[in-house]
């Protein structure tokens, strides 16, 4: 069974070379999702492929700079799985949402 | 004397003396954090909710000057991320000025995103006639919820930034320890994590086009 010493030794040992990488993956998405942006597509395809990259950045700074990557499982499985869970669930109205434009009444 | 050693020995799962093997303070943080991302969570659903509900949702901003500046506060929270995480690389190499300068790095480009993101504000005020209450173009729930999500994302930055100033005094005097550092950054990167929400959600999927 590892200490929390440890643990901090382990984080530790990721190098600012690998925080400097991960900074400029970051850097490249964000860059991706502005040219995104610009590309005439359909309203749902936008969402879901800008959502789609903000949850790999997310990722990213959740493993590598929160050093959730370089804590135990049992911390990730407590914390996290049911939070994300409870937000997916708030994405059940979505559909709502899309079918209300074609809900009004024509003026 | 033989129960401590059952409960130390005990299995992670059965409850043994630090099953997450982290301290409390970080552990407390971690549960601000799962807490405060689900208030983020709901807020970002009434936004994107409303947009798209709403065939008519107002897209006023255009590529200069709010997609700019959004970049550019992009660019600075994540940078300011890239400089809170060498700070606990410091710290927990001991060395605590570096630590504190790389702290001073972070507060700095916290403060340029807070002066950047009101400027914004006042653009679309002054500019656009956007308030909480009405704009222009006669939807009112999208001054509320702009104004309502990225108010509460600039107040956490100012905490960050009060926060981060707490701890950089504490380190020089040698009061603070890596720990703390550590889970000061937490929320730093928490603050950063939510903004890279925000930004393709509110300004990318609402560009202004002319």
């Amino acid at each position: 069974m590892s200490t929390h010493s440890e643990v901090v030794e382990h984080a530790a040992g990721a190098t600012a070379i690998t925080f400097s990488k991960v900074w400029i993956c970051l850097l490249g998405l964000t860059g991706i999702e502005v040219l995104l942006a610009y590309e005439q597509v359909p309203l749902m395809i936008m969402l879901t492929a800008l959502l789609g990259l903000s949850v790999i950045k997310a990722a990213l700074i959740i493993a590598y700079f929160m050093h959730l990557k370089f804590e135990r499982l049992s911390l990730f499985l407590t914390l996290w799985p049911f939070t994300v869970f409870c937000i997916i669930l708030m994405l059940i109205f979505l559909g709502d949402a899309m079918r209300m434009p074609g809900m009004r009444p024509p003026l | 004397m033989s129960s401590q050693v059952t409960t130390a020995q005990a299995s992670v799962w059965e409850g043994g003396r630090s099953p997450y093997a982290t301290n409390s303070k970080k552990f407390g943080m971690w549960l601000f954090i799962a807490s405060d991302s689900l208030t983020f969570s709901a807020l970002l659903f009434a936004y994107t909710f409303s947009r798209v509900a709403n065939p008519n949702w107002p897209r006023p901003f255009h590529f200069s000057p709010s997609i700019i500046f959004s970049t550019i506060m992009t660019f600075c929270l994540l940078s300011s991320s890239l400089t809170m995480v060498m700070a606990v690389h410091a710290m927990n190499h001991g060395n605590r000025k570096k630590a504190a300068s790389w702290i001073f790095a972070t507060m700095g480009c916290g403060a340029a995103f807070v002066v950047l993101h009101l400027s914004e504000w006042m653009n679309l005020i002054r500019n656009e006639h956007v308030t909480p209450s009405s704009n222009p173009w006669g939807v009112p729930l999208f001054g509320a919820t702009f104004f309502g999500l990225t108010g509460l994302h600039m107040t956490h930055v100012v905490i960050g930034i009060i926060y981060l100033t707490i701890i950089t005094q504490g380190i020089l005097r040698g009061k603070f320890k890596a720990e703390d550092v550590e889970v000061s950054g937490l929320y730093w990167h928490f603050v950063d994590l939510v903004w890279m929400f925000i930004f393709p959600l509110v300004y990318l999927m609402s560009v202004g086009v002319s």
